[in-house]
């Protein structure tokens, strides 16, 4: 892939100015910080108080992922501060903090850690260096005697902590070049340091942005589209008016909002409300007629290169001893973070306040901006803890409702939608079709691959991309890490009607279910065994280690218990190397994923232990899409509802997860993502071994059973 | 209407209409946001508190049936983080996004309080109700036989 996701939506997404990116600078704001006495900011990440609180800021919204830990760990690193005395706040929308690998101020992409790596240790080594120069030139000395650490510089027999010389540090210049620590050095990074958020989280004090309040509150529950796209004609809100606690009930562009007194009291007089609706263009849209448009298209679009060719594929499989043919396919799911949409908005003039969970506190700036015809700078952004994002949270749709129904009551408006509203209201992961071709000579070897993926773009809805333009997110995985002296990768692009969104770790897990399963059906057709087979094909050594000591820690090859099979998965994603085997039985057509061995080369890692529970989400988020999630639509509306129909994970299907880290010195992967990919081509793997039945669609456990 | 009843072992008395869920109540009545909303139909568990005990789900329990009874909510355990299964949840390093623990802790203590010593499958029964989007079923297992382990002691 030439494009990379960083060069694009450099180029794309914020260079073109996409109008919702409200871009600006007002000043590196210290408004996050909390502390006692006046509060100093050397620069955009430290904010230092006279009674030595130190505040380091995250950059990177905190949805689980512990980058209120990590992040503030690269700054305490070179800043020379106790980590476990911190205090830690999540940045206001601010160009700042723009996340340099895609552009924007967005958390996600698994990129928080490869963003932050080099420029939070130098925002710590800088500040550390003007507290150091601050004292230099109180005392009269040279700056290079001192030392400083702790929270305190000292040198010569003086000594003074970080808040005494905060007030004059920030008048020092910030250094243009400073040296950062040899990783031999490390004190904070790479090390297994408690989650500084824990606390919080077990003893109901977490601050979500449903927990979240500002003065003169009122509540509103919004009666949505059924058919998303379309808008309501007209409505009767005669008894929801008359219902205790409501205040008033408003239209809005896609739905009908009851503001009240309370949550409840506005749910509960929301159905009452009698809404005609105007179902737009997607009424007659159906499960069917999606996957029909995109058998369709792969006849009627000419597929985008997702890479030069490789010598020529369909002459290699032409000329080979035998070929493989192969369908995979991947359905419609939603993200189900398990805190339901919410924001606060509260309107003045030409003034916005806003507060709530988001991964993108720029773009619920520009959308506030938009709505209300007014200045960015004249937004203000307050990121709470996410209960879940997944990619569902860098979608501005509940914002944009919230600032419209605080602006038609003039008051600051929770909006807050229900399970259902989620479900049926989302920004799903597309469909996917690959097909898959190969050839293989007379010893088993590959020959010529073939790889077509139909889909839909992301990023030409979110971003704007050009049609018939290479979607960087649409491709990712799909060229397998394996040595084959021909092949051809071609992409399709199609929209099938419904709005769809990033889901955690996007097009990887379609394209590494299609390429990691396929490269077992090779295997089993060359008759070698998987591991040994994958072996014989990598050149890269990253992706032989893993391979190597997944298959070795889940005893691949060894006797199992009875009733047991293996299956394993290989991929590089986000900078990150990573096999899984996963260990499952198959009883009277039931899936049980008993475990996942999975050995991960990440680089070298900030925070070893949150690494672990990144893996360990990632495999159970994943295998809840691969084995149980589908979302159908029939007449246009979503058919699933709530946790009883939109299946996943719960404790008593959760797998034992062995993790293997591999120690390494190259630098940091994404991790918050790539596990999520593997699993379902590690179990698909396995199944077939355990039944001979080879289940090429999610889910697994509907389509085994149909098989 | 006026409707009282014991909440972490202080009398409270909220106004509210008598069908309104108590998770409501609780959250914004009397502010106590420990305790979740996700899904509210029973599928989910965020809002599990203990009503004389016993696990309930809040988001499905009408305020006028808790009238003159004990709830408990996760603020219940301790502010210090000093309970038993909060400083196992704390060793264990169990929440990610953290949105379903006060809901997985009150279970895990109701299971507790009637069985010290759980067995893979009596966790399995009383805390399949409990969901976790970011997956840290396996931490919570740890944490509850941790948990259970350094009860069994005291």
């Amino acid at each position: 892939m030439t494009t990379t996701r960083r060069d694009f939506l450099k180029t794309s997404a914020v260079a073109s100015g996409v109008s919702v990116l409200g871009m600006y600078l007002p000043g590196l704001g210290g408004e996050e910080a909390h502390a006692a006495g006046s509060v100093h900011t050397p620069n955009a990440w430290v904010h230092i108080a006279d009674d030595n609180t130190v505040t380091l800021i995250s950059h990177m919204s905190e949805m689980g992922q512990g980058v209120n830990t990590s992040l503030p760990m690269l700054i305490a690193e070179e800043l020379g501060v106790d980590i476990t005395k911190v205090k830690v706040a999540t940045a206001g929308a601010n160009p700042a903090y723009v996340n340099g690998l895609l552009g924007a101020q967005i958390t996600g992409g698994s990129t928080s850690i490869r963003d932050a790596w080099e420029k939070l240790r130098i925002g710590g080594a800088q500040v550390r260096t003007m507290l150091v120069q601050a004292a230099a030139n109180k005392w009269g000395v040279d700056a290079s005697t001192l030392t400083a650490e702790n929270g305190v510089v000292s040198g010569g027999g003086k000594s003074a902590t970080y808040g005494e010389l905060a007030a004059a540090a920030a008048s020092v210049p910030v250094p243009k070049d400073v040296k950062l620590k040899d990783p031999s050095q490390f004190k904070v990074v790479g090390k297994p340091i408690q989650r500084l958020d824990t606390p919080s989280k077990v003893n109901g004090t977490a601050q979500f942005g449903i927990d979240a309040k500002v003065a003169g509150m009122v509540y509103a529950s919004i009666e949505q589209t059924p058919v998303i796209g379309g808008k309501p004609k007209s409505f009767d809100a005669t008894k929801a008016k008359s219902m205790p606690g409501v205040i008033d009930v408003v239209q809005i562009g896609d739905g009908v909002a009851v503001v009240a007194d309370s949550y409840w009291h506005a749910f509960k007089a929301r159905k009452t409300l009698k809404v005609e609706w105007d179902n737009g263009q997607h009424a007659g849209l159906s499960t069917a007629s999606m996957w029909a448009g995109i058998k369709d298209a792969e006849k009627t679009i000419k597929p985008i290169k997702i890479r030069p060719d490789v010598g020529n594929a369909q002459n290699a499989i032409n000329g080979a001893a035998k070929v493989l043919k192969a369908n995979y396919t991947t359905q419609l799911i939603a993200h189900q973070p398990l805190e339901p949409m919410n924001f606060i908005a509260d309107v003045k003039g030409d003034r916005c306040e806003l507060t709530g969970p988001t991964q993108f506190p720029q773009g619920a700036q520009g959308t506030a901006a938009a709505v209300l015809g007014i200045k960015p700078e004249n937004v203000t952004v307050t990121t709470t803890f996410l209960g879940g994002g997944f990619g569902r949270r860098i979608e501005l749709d509940f914002i944009a409702q919230a600032v419209q129904v605080s602006k038609a009551v003039g008051r600051p408006v929770k909006v807050l939608w229900t399970r259902e509203d989620d479900m049926k209201h989302d920004y799903y992961r597309p469909q996917g079709l690959q097909r898959m071709e190969a050839g293989l000579d007379a010893s088993g070897k590959p020959v010529g691959v073939k790889f077509q993926m139909t889909s839909q773009s992301i990023t030409q809805r979110a971003f704007g991309l050009p049609k018939n333009t290479l979607d960087p997110f649409m491709v990712e995985a799909a060229v397998a890490p394996y040595d084959v002296p021909n092949t051809s990768h071609d992409l399709i692009i199609h929209d099938a009607g419904l709005r769809v969104g990033y889901l955690r770790a996007v097009s990887h897990t379609m394209n590494c279910f299609a390429n990691e399963c396929f490269m077992d059906e090779l295997a089993n057709a060359a008759n070698q065994d998987p591991v040994e087979y994958r072996l014989s094909l990598l050149k890269d050594a990253r992706y032989s280690n893993v391979l190597k000591l997944a298959a070795e820690k889940a005893g691949w090859g060894k006797k199992l218990p009875k009733g047991r099979a293996l299956g394993v998965a290989l991929m590089e994603g986000y900078g990150t190397y990573m096999a899984q085997v996963a260990e499952v039985s198959v009883t009277g057509g039931n899936v049980k994923v008993h475990k996942v061995t999975v050995a991960c080369d990440a680089g070298r890692m900030v925070n070893p232990e949150i690494v672990r529970q990144q893996l360990e989400s990632g495999i159970v988020y994943g295998l809840s899409g691969a084995l149980y999630g589908e979302i159908t639509l029939k007449d246009g509306q979503i058919q699933q509802n709530n946790f009883n129909d939109f299946r996943v994970i719960r404790q008593n299907e959760s797998p034992v997860i062995d993790i293997v880290l591999v120690e390494s010195n190259e630098k940091p992967g994404g991790v918050g993502e790539p596990s999520t990919s593997l699993i379902g081509a590690a179990v698909g793997n396995a199944i077939f071994t355990a039944t001979g039945k080879r289940v090429r669609d999610f889910p697994l456990a509907s389509h085994l059973k149909k098989a | 209407m006026a409707i009282s009843f014991n909440l972490n072992g202080s009398t409270v008395t909220v106004q509210a209409e008598p069908d309104t869920p108590l998770l409501w109540v609780i959250r914004d009545e009397v502010g106590l946001t420990g305790t979740k909303f996700g899904c509210g139909a029973a599928l989910c568990g965020a809002c599990t508190v203990h009503l004389n005990g016993s696990p309930i789900r809040s988001c499905q329990t009408p305020v006028s049936a808790v009238a003159g009874k004990k709830v408990a909510t996760v603020e219940s355990l301790s502010a210090d983080n000093s309970h038993p299964l909060q400083k196992a949840w704390v060793k264990h390093q169990v929440p990610q996004c953290g949105y379903c623990q006060s809901g997985q802790l009150m279970s895990a203590t109701a299971l507790l309080a009637k069985n010290k010593n759980p067995s893979d499958s009596d966790i399995d029964a009383a805390m399949t109700g409990n969901l976790c989007r970011c997956g840290t079923y396996n931490r919570i297992r740890a944490a509850i036989k941790d948990a259970a382990a350094e009860m069994r002691k005291a």
